[in-house]
């Protein structure tokens, strides 16, 4: 077995083997420092992701859905879009806030009850804000690229779901318009194996990636643990789309380590013993194992990218829980652009004691 | 001579007049482009101002209004159609989710200025799912403002409104009214977002209604008149907000009210209505609020369609008993 979880069927484009080994051109066009940058991104992004849940179990964040392992589809993708790029995510994707640049304390705002998904600006940081609603992010990204391809621009936007997505409408819906409309799009699943409770072969019967026929554009199909192959495929995709040439649909399999959410048990679903398997595929050791095989990192970049980590979870855990919860008054602020009469403002005034 | 428009005229004027000034405005839904929509409110726009922005969907409720919000991300302002009343629900996951809530998540960094038109309501013989009446859903989710015109030159008003507002509008059109005629010209003076209109002054009663019931209200106005009944007609025209303003006042003038609408009476717009009434203005009322309604059943069938509608003789009936109550 080349990829852990459940999926058969057609092998995923790969670069590493699962233990470091090349089987494709690992020439993807990303020079050392960018390999190191990489490898760098995906430590400190689990650390903090492992620092997050540490932060729920002490009641500082509310629920917290961690990524372990999919470090590598994240980022991977996440390096290969430009800053005129734009992403819309899911709540799964604090690796990928991480490389657009999003504050990490501005987004665990959400976890921590805060504020809603999007207290950063979306608009400058070109990462769309996190909500729950499954599949919904998909329409949007596809309007946005709408709203480029109609002002002549060069981004491209990216939607970020997972494999429990492809099930709702909206899937559909934002593909079959991405098809139709020619968008600048990228519409990327990371097939993690699990919906919650549903493993991905419960969620559809087929493969992902071969539905974009159907939509009238490409599918691929990758080792989402690979990182080289996942930035490659998504270099390409976004240069098609960038070139006029239309949306692509990305199918990346990975796999969840940890549970849905600090609130839910895998245990009452799935077994260890598939976890701990699926650990051979981790995405970090094995890019590591190629680079040091390479030669571009050793022990002191290492032990260096740890310390970072350190410094950059504890740093983070410090903003998190010196976020105090905002004044009652934030609940009004914003529901419209102005006050809209109607006794709303007497409503305002009843809650706050004015 | 002031010229005569039909609702569905008057709207498509405002969607052109909108088109002409705001070069980020887009038109679009199902079959608003080459046919010009089924009630042809969209017609010709597409050839005046082009296939970019003014366009053909496919059938894609919930991909037409999400498609609205991610394009408000990119700085452009939408006009979204959904075709009917009942063909707007598999839109309402995006419409109560992400438009009505995406400047409360975002701070006010990303407004949602789209406009979502509906033609809606019942009394044109339509088949089922053509004469829904689904304006509490809206007016029941905070961030959306609701609006229903009951006539032409009101039409123009309100859709230049919406569509000029920061906010999301719902902008439900009475389709029984899209033929009827009014004259005069067209402008966005006058009531404005929020606000009701008076339309006819009285003192025994104040009737207060909203959409395609105005007609028939203005009608059994006519007859209670002829009565000896002096009745203040209240076109809300705007369900959210409501025009407090405009509604204690009445409750305060007339002391009693009737309340006139097709939607089921259960948590109706009638319910709210009886509630402010109650609130702002308890001291002053002669008689209990009444509710002249449709029945809490679904939308019948064609040839049922006025045993469910507010007639002219239920609207006076319910303003006759709270008069002698």
């Amino acid at each position: 077995m080349q990829s852990p979880g459940h999926w058969g069927g057609t092998e995923p484009f790969r670069i590493l083997a699962a233990d470091g080994t090349p089987v494709g051109d690992t020439a993807v066009g990303l020079d050392p420092e960018a390999l190191r940058d990489a490898l760098r991104r995906m430590i400190v992004a689990r650390r903090l992701d492992r620092e997050c849940i540490a932060l729920q179990r002490q009641g500082e964040l509310t629920v917290y859905p961690g990524f372990e392992g999919q470090e590598a589809a994240q980022i991977g993708s996440a390096i290969a879009l430009g800053p005129e790029d734009f992403v819309f995510p899911t709540f799964r994707e604090l690796a990928v806030a991480m490389v657009r640049g999003v504050d990490a304390v501005q987004y665990l705002q959400y976890h921590r009850g805060t504020w809603h998904g999007g207290p950063y600006d979306p608009r400058a940081t070109r990462f769309g804000p996190i909500c729950i609603p499954i599949a919904t992010q998909i329409v949007h990204a596809v309007g946005h690229a709408l709203g480029t391809k109609l002002d002549r621009g060069t981004g491209v936007t990216v939607a970020y779901f997972g494999d429990g997505s492809t099930s709702e409408g909206d899937f559909h819906e934002g593909a079959n318009l991405a098809g139709v409309w020619r968008v600048p799009a990228v519409l990327l699943c990371q097939n993690n194996g699990w919906a919650i409770s549903v493993p991905s072969a419960e969620q559809t019967a087929g493969e992902i990636w071969k539905r974009a026929e159907g939509y009238g554009m490409p599918g691929v199909r990758v080792d989402g643990n690979d990182l080289l192959a996942v930035y490659a495929v998504t270099r390409d995709a976004i240069a098609r789309a960038r070139a006029g040439e239309g949306p692509t649909l990305i199918e990346a399999l990975t796999y969840r380590i940890g549970a849905h959410s600090t609130a839910d048990d895998p245990g009452r679903y799935r077994s260890d013993d598939e976890v701990e398997a699926a650990r051979v595929f981790d995405p970090i050791t094995r890019f590591e194992t190629w680079l040091r095989a390479e030669g571009h990192v050793d022990d002191a970049f290492l032990a260096a990218c740890g310390e970072e980590a350190e410094a950059f979870a504890l740093a983070t855990r410090e903003g998190v829980i010196a976020t105090p919860a905002p004044p009652a008054e934030w609940m009004f602020d914003w529901t419209y652009a102005e006050p809209p009469g109607g006794g709303w403002a007497r409503q305002r005034e009843e809650a706050l004691g004015g | 001579m002031a010229e005569s428009w039909t609702l569905s005229a008057a709207l498509n004027r405002a969607l052109l007049d909108a088109l002409d000034e705001d070069p980020r405005l887009l038109v679009f839904g199902e079959d608003v482009g080459r046919s010009g929509g089924v009630f042809r409110v969209t017609d010709g726009l597409q050839t005046k101002f082009g296939a970019e922005r003014v366009f053909d969907t496919p059938i894609s409720e919930a991909g037409i209004a999400g498609t609205a919000v991610g394009l408000a991300f990119a700085g452009w302002r939408s006009v979204i159609e959904m075709q009917f009343d009942a063909f707007s629900y598999p839109a309402l996951e995006q419409v109560i989710d992400h438009i009505a809530k995406m400047r409360e998540r975002t701070r006010g960094r990303v407004d949602m200025p789209i406009t979502i038109r509906i033609p809606a309501f019942g009394g044109i013989k339509g088949k089922e799912h053509h004469g829904e009446s689904p304006e509490t859903y809206y007016v029941h989710t905070a961030g959306l403002k609701v609006v229903v015109p009951s006539s032409p030159l009101d039409g123009y008003r309100l859709l230049r409104l919406a569509i000029a507002d920061p906010d999301p509008v719902v902008v439900l059109e009475p389709k029984a009214r899209y033929w009827g005629k009014e004259e005069g010209d067209l402008t966005v003076d006058g009531p404005g977002m929020g606000e009701g209109r008076i339309l006819r002054e009285g003192t025994a009663c104040t009737i207060v209604s909203y959409g395609s019931m105005i007609a028939r209200v203005l009608v059994a106005a006519e007859t209670l008149a002829a009565e000896g009944l002096e009745v203040r007609v209240l076109d809300l025209r705007s369900l959210s907000p409501i025009d407090e303003d405009l509604l204690g006042a009445a409750a305060r003038d007339t002391g009693r009210i009737v309340v006139v609408h097709e939607a089921p009476r259960t948590l109706g717009m009638g319910a709210e209505v009886a509630a402010r009434v109650m609130e702002l203005a308890f001291d002053f009322l002669e008689a209990p609020v009444e509710r002249v309604t449709g029945w809490d059943v679904p939308y019948p069938p064609a040839s049922l369609e006025e045993h469910y509608l507010p007639t002219v003789d239920r609207i006076a009936a319910a303003v006759r008993k709270v008069v002698a109550y």
